[in-house]
């Protein structure tokens, strides 16, 4: 059975999740990779105002085809979340409570996301074309530059996604590969 | 003229006469046109051998939660066959590999020229994203079309224009690895290696996998035989029983890290191990590793 959660995030939602939940989010993400991710921490450490406000808020890690046309959104899945690590505690040090993407996140993630009670979501990579069912509305943000990598607002409804790494330092992926490593 | 001037135009007049014969003309928007057709319909359309892999997988999962996502999995490529929406949104660098009988004339264009414009119509009319950036360091401009492509020729016998377009993802390629073992390092350095990389890979590369891997053949060789591998179609095998074996054993292997689909733990973390092997230096024993998610895009066809 999932979880229904709506955005922004509580503290209190927030620590409901535990590693391994399934998860439907339904409200607005932001949309970021990289790029986007370079330029926002550039953003905070010359202390300037970001083109969003993070606070509360859920970052995807996704660079969607275009849409074709009477659709919001092209193809959208997740991408290699790792690659935004050297970004994401200070994104979250700035509110960031939740991120949704696909793959293992390094020790530093994991600790920051304990220290600043965030959570991290995986959707299933390989998925856009079902996953774009879900997103309602897309906003261009900032970044227009990046082509596929320019941040945008999502407006999603049911977005299916499963919890990786909780508040509480648990881990899906160790887990799993415990339950079924044979030898 | 010297009698050996006369004797040397004579022959080349015979060549030109033999091989105008066997020549066969083909002017290049034909490949333009099968290259921009076959970025699309690779991107919207999952091989079949995948498909195959994937139900026969959902059936044998012991994880409830990985069967979970083998169904959305094969829901998802049935909504991109249907609704012509890429089957993921990473439509990868356009890699094609294009094999010219050497009796083949290209006419009407440079044949790069014809196989970029291909690439560049098919990833805009098909919505495809654009993923290719100028230089891999400093600017790292998108170029907006997804050229150039990436061109393998190779020259072949015949009169026949083989084109295979593979779109391939970035979160997979970046799981790739190389080594350059020593002959006494035999099948049980192979097999450690390729699991050693599907392990470190883990939920990365969206599993469950497709895992190519080249033997043999030098440094940059080894790298472009495992690439060539994943070509192939998932459920095939090299046509070597040797090696054939050693693909399922690999296959195997893998699949008792635990993974999983997506990561979350289960028996199907592989679809499918394809080897390709080419002849080495007697010091040599070269291994890599190319993985490609459940979804791989590639179609061929021949001009």
């Amino acid at each position: 059975m999932a979880k229904r959660i709506n955005t922004p995030l509580t503290d209190d939602v927030v620590r409901t999740l535990k590693a391994g939940d399934n998860v439907l989010i339904s409200g607005i993400i932001y949309t970021a990779r990289d790029a986007a991710h370079k330029r926002l921490v550039a953003l905070i450490e010359k202390g300037e105002q970001l083109p969003m406000d993070v606070r509360g808020q859920i970052i995807y890690y996704v660079g969607p085809c275009p849409a074709k046309p009477g659709m919001a959104i092209g193809s959208a899945g997740p991408t290699t979340s790792g690659r935004m690590d050297p970004y994401a505690p200070i994104l979250m040090e700035n509110g960031l409570k939740g991120m949704v993407g696909k793959g293992r996140r390094s020790k530093a993630v994991q600790d920051a996301m304990m220290k600043h009670n965030a959570v991290y979501f995986a959707a299933i990579g390989g998925a856009g074309a079902l996953l774009s069912k879900c997103v309602k509305e897309a906003e261009l943000v900032a970044y227009e530059d990046l082509g596929p990598e320019a941040i945008r607002k999502l407006t999603v409804e049911d977005f299916p996604v499963v919890v990786v790494n909780d508040a509480h330092g648990n881990d899906l992926y160790e887990q799993g590969v415990k339950e079924f490593r044979i030898n | 003229m010297t009698a050996i001037d006369s004797l040397y135009v004579s022959n080349i007049q015979e060549r030109v006469i033999r091989l105008g014969k066997a020549t066969r003309e083909l002017d290049v928007s034909e490949v333009t046109k099968a290259v921009r057709q076959m970025c699309i319909s690779a991107n919207y359309n999952v091989p079949e051998g995948s498909i195959l892999a994937l139900k026969k997988a959902l059936e044998t999962e012991e994880s409830s939660v990985g069967k979970e996502v083998l169904a959305r999995i094969l829901e998802n490529h049935k909504i991109a066959r249907e609704e012509c929406l890429a089957a993921c949104q990473d439509t990868g660098v356009a890699m094609v590999f294009i094999e010219v009988g050497q009796n083949v004339k290209l006419i009407g264009g440079e044949l790069y020229d014809a196989i970029n414009e291909g690439v560049r119509q098919g990833y805009i009319d098909g919505y495809l994203r654009k993923s290719v950036v100028t230089d891999p360091l400093f600017e790292r401009v998108n170029t907006g079309d997804n050229t150039p492509a990436f061109i393998y020729t190779d020259i072949v016998p015949g009169s026949d224009v083989k084109i295979t377009v593979a779109a391939k993802g970035g979160g997979a390629e970046n799981m790739s690895g190389l080594r350059m073992l020593t002959p006494a390092a035999g099948v049980e350095g192979i097999k450690k290696f390729v699991v050693e990389q599907v392990a470190e890979a883990g939920p990365n590369p969206c599993p469950p996998i497709v895992v190519g891997v080249g033997i043999g053949g030098t440094f940059d060789r080894v790298a472009l035989l495992a690439k060539k591998a994943l070509t192939r179609s998932v459920g095939s095998h090299n046509a070597h029983p040797m090696y054939a074996k050693l693909e399922a054993e690999l296959l195997e292997e893998i699949n008792k890290l635990g993974i999983g689909p997506q990561g979350f733990g289960g028996r199907t973390t592989a679809l499918g191990v394809n080897i390709e092997f080419a002849p080495c230096h007697i010091a040599s024993l070269p291994v890599a590793v190319n993985l490609n998610c459940h979804v791989g895009p590639h179609e061929s066809v021949i001009l």
